[in-house]
């Protein structure tokens, strides 16, 4: 059969199809609407690789570069500071745990402050989530700054920043587990005569404790990997060793400081899978 | 007083109450190792943290006094009695916001379409060769775990300061966080479309094409905007490395305690983030939307 007869038969086909179906929806495409969604996306693109001097050429060179700080990164050594390191990365998981900890124990009552059903007023509810939206939307680097404004530089300084980047997170997530809750436990203790905080304790705490015990568990793991970074403000940890070896080009240490925080990064998520596995069960992971 | 309940003969209620006081006693005894566990945790911590309770009592005033602080003008007025005084820097703050945005933008769109590519071949269901799967999973792990600050650092010594090392560490880290993501995706979809286009002859392509593509569009769509959330208020750190936008102005306001300054740009910076993420939760519902009626 030749193209055109085949043509003619689809054709027919399409419209007896169409005329019981209603109108095809193949071969309609996208909206105007997604389609200048796409074409100002696009150009966006092209204003920022101007716009950022982005070119061909520079990121061929650097590649180039790039190439040559690997291969001096082979193979890895602590160049004899080992000690020194390993202590360092003590006080980057001292600062993730401390940080958590902190943020989650001021978090807990804000969460309460910021849930739309344990706080009936609407507007401490909406002041709370807005304060939190702002505590969270600054950056952990920015926090570590103002610390070390406050306290001083060192690990000290770090911990208190995470908490305070974490609280913002922590409290939200805490006060919408808190809305999701189911609220008949609640009514049956205020049924059995129990007061407000009964309810709290026995009604909607034991359903939040598992979901809250798991983020924990997730806010450790990403703290974990702030923490590695603060260093680089000064707020202790083994950023700042990272900071001052790529400063002075020293590529082995860089690298075997890279091997160290991902090593420790692993094991920490293999133990912290592990637990949230016995905290919640194997069906919710 | 008499009970309600049925209470049985002593005989048959021993070895139910022996079998309650164990119970408690074990979850006790659970409950004591652990908060044993976790004293001994904090106590290393605080070590290692070199926590300084005393320093903190003493100077925890700077903190509020801090904020107190990002109000006030040289001049020792407050800000918002002199808008004008306060940004003077309106103009150049913005370009510099701009450059950060642009940043976070061209990052995030190269991340996600090279993203795609990994998700691809790192999901169990499409990649072809189970050896490039695991490189593939194994080089976006590691592009997730090293933070984008990071590779920023290493970036500027390679590509010379300025926007283009923030790109490219912002582009390195989105890869292996959409990466995953969009793998976990397509783990996910119906593959009776995709085993059709084969069957009627579709090349590998093809089948991605229209086999995949139109089942996980708006998956995609909404983690790489989720994505450029996080991307912009990293984006804005990454200048404190030197690797272009507002970061450099902000960290330098910081450092030499121009108060004002700082919460003139911490201001924008708020105002930036905060608009984007209502646009892009706006899209995202209305994605969600368009999902649902597929």
């Amino acid at each position: 059969m030749s193209g055109i007869g085949l043509k003619a038969e689809f054709l027919a086909q399409r419209g007896r199809m169409e005329a019981e179906h209603g109108p095809a929806l193949i071969g309609k495409g996208p909206g105007v609407g997604s389609a200048a969604v796409a074409i100002a996306g696009v150009a966006l693109y092209v204003v920022g690789l101007y716009a950022l001097d982005i070119s061909p050429s520079r990121i061929w060179h650097g590649l180039g570069q790039l190439g040559l700080i690997f291969a001096l990164m082979l193979p890895p050594s602590t160049g004899g500071h080992f000690a020194l390191y390993l202590d360092a990365l003590g006080q980057t998981l001292s600062i993730a745990f401390l940080g958590t900890l902190l943020a989650a124990i001021l978090s807990l009552p804000f969460g309460f402050l910021a849930a739309r059903n344990v706080v009936a007023s609407r507007v401490v509810h909406v002041l709370a989530r807005r304060s939190l939206d702002t505590v969270r939307s600054i950056d952990v680097l920015i926090w570590a700054l103002i610390w070390i404004d406050v306290v001083g530089l060192g690990p000290f300084a770090g911990a208190l920043a995470i908490a305070c980047s974490d609280f913002g997170s922590l409290a939200k997530l805490m006060s919408e587990a808190i809305e999701t809750a189911d609220r008949k436990p609640m009514e049956g203790v205020a049924a059995s005569g129990g007061g407000w905080v009964m309810a709290i304790r026995f009604g909607i705490v034991p359903q939040i404790l598992p979901i809250f015990a798991s983020q924990l568990l997730y806010f450790f793991e990403s703290n974990t990997r702030s923490a590695t970074i603060i260093g680089i403000v000064g707020a202790g940890g083994i950023g700042l060793h990272l900071y001052e070896q790529i400063r002075v080009l020293e590529w082995q240490q860089v690298s075997f400081l890279i091997l160290m925080v991902l090593v420790t990064v692993a094991a920490i998520d293999f133990v912290s899978r592990r637990l949230r596995l016995a905290i919640i069960g194997r069906r919710a992971v | 007083m008499t009970h309600s309940v049925a209470v049985p003969p002593e005989p048959q209620l021993r070895p139910m109450l022996d079998a309650y006081a164990q119970a408690v006693a074990a979850r006790r005894r659970t409950i004591a190792i652990g908060a044993v566990l976790m004293l001994v945790a904090i106590g290393l911590s605080s070590v290692g943290a070199e926590v300084r309770l005393d320093t903190f009592w003493d100077k925890i005033g700077n903190f509020s006094s801090y904020f107190e602080r990002l109000t006030l003008l040289d001049t020792g007025a407050r800000v918002w009695t002199d808008p004008v005084y306060w940004f003077w820097g309106l103009r150049r703050w913005s370009l510099q916001l701009g450059q950060t945005i642009l940043i976070a933008y061209v990052g995030t769109v190269t991340g996600a379409v090279l993203g795609v590519a990994g998700g691809v071949l790192a999901s169990r269901n499409l990649s072809r060769s189970g050896t490039v799967r695991l490189i593939v999973t194994r080089v976006l792990e590691f592009c997730r775990t090293v933070p984008d600050i990071v590779f920023a650092l290493i970036f500027v010594v390679a590509f010379g300061l300025g926007p283009l090392p923030g790109v490219l560490a912002i582009t390195l880290h989105t890869i292996g966080t959409l990466g995953k993501l969009f793998a976990e995706v397509i783990e996910n979809i119906d593959m009776k479309p995709v085993e059709g286009i084969q069957g009627t002859g579709g090349s590998w392509l093809s089948q991605i094409r229209f086999g995949v593509l139109p089942q996980v569009m708006s998956n995609f769509a909404s983690y790489s905007l989720l994505r450029l959330e996080v991307n912009l208020r990293g984006a804005a750190v990454i200048g404190f490395v030197g690797a272009g936008g507002i970061g450099q102005e902000l960290i330098v306001a910081i450092r030499k305690f121009y108060y004002s300054d700082v919460s003139a740009i911490l201001l924008m910076l708020l105002v930036c983030v905060m608009l984007l993420d209502f646009g892009s939760e706006k899209l995202r519902h209305r994605l969600l939307a368009a999902e649902q009626a597929r």
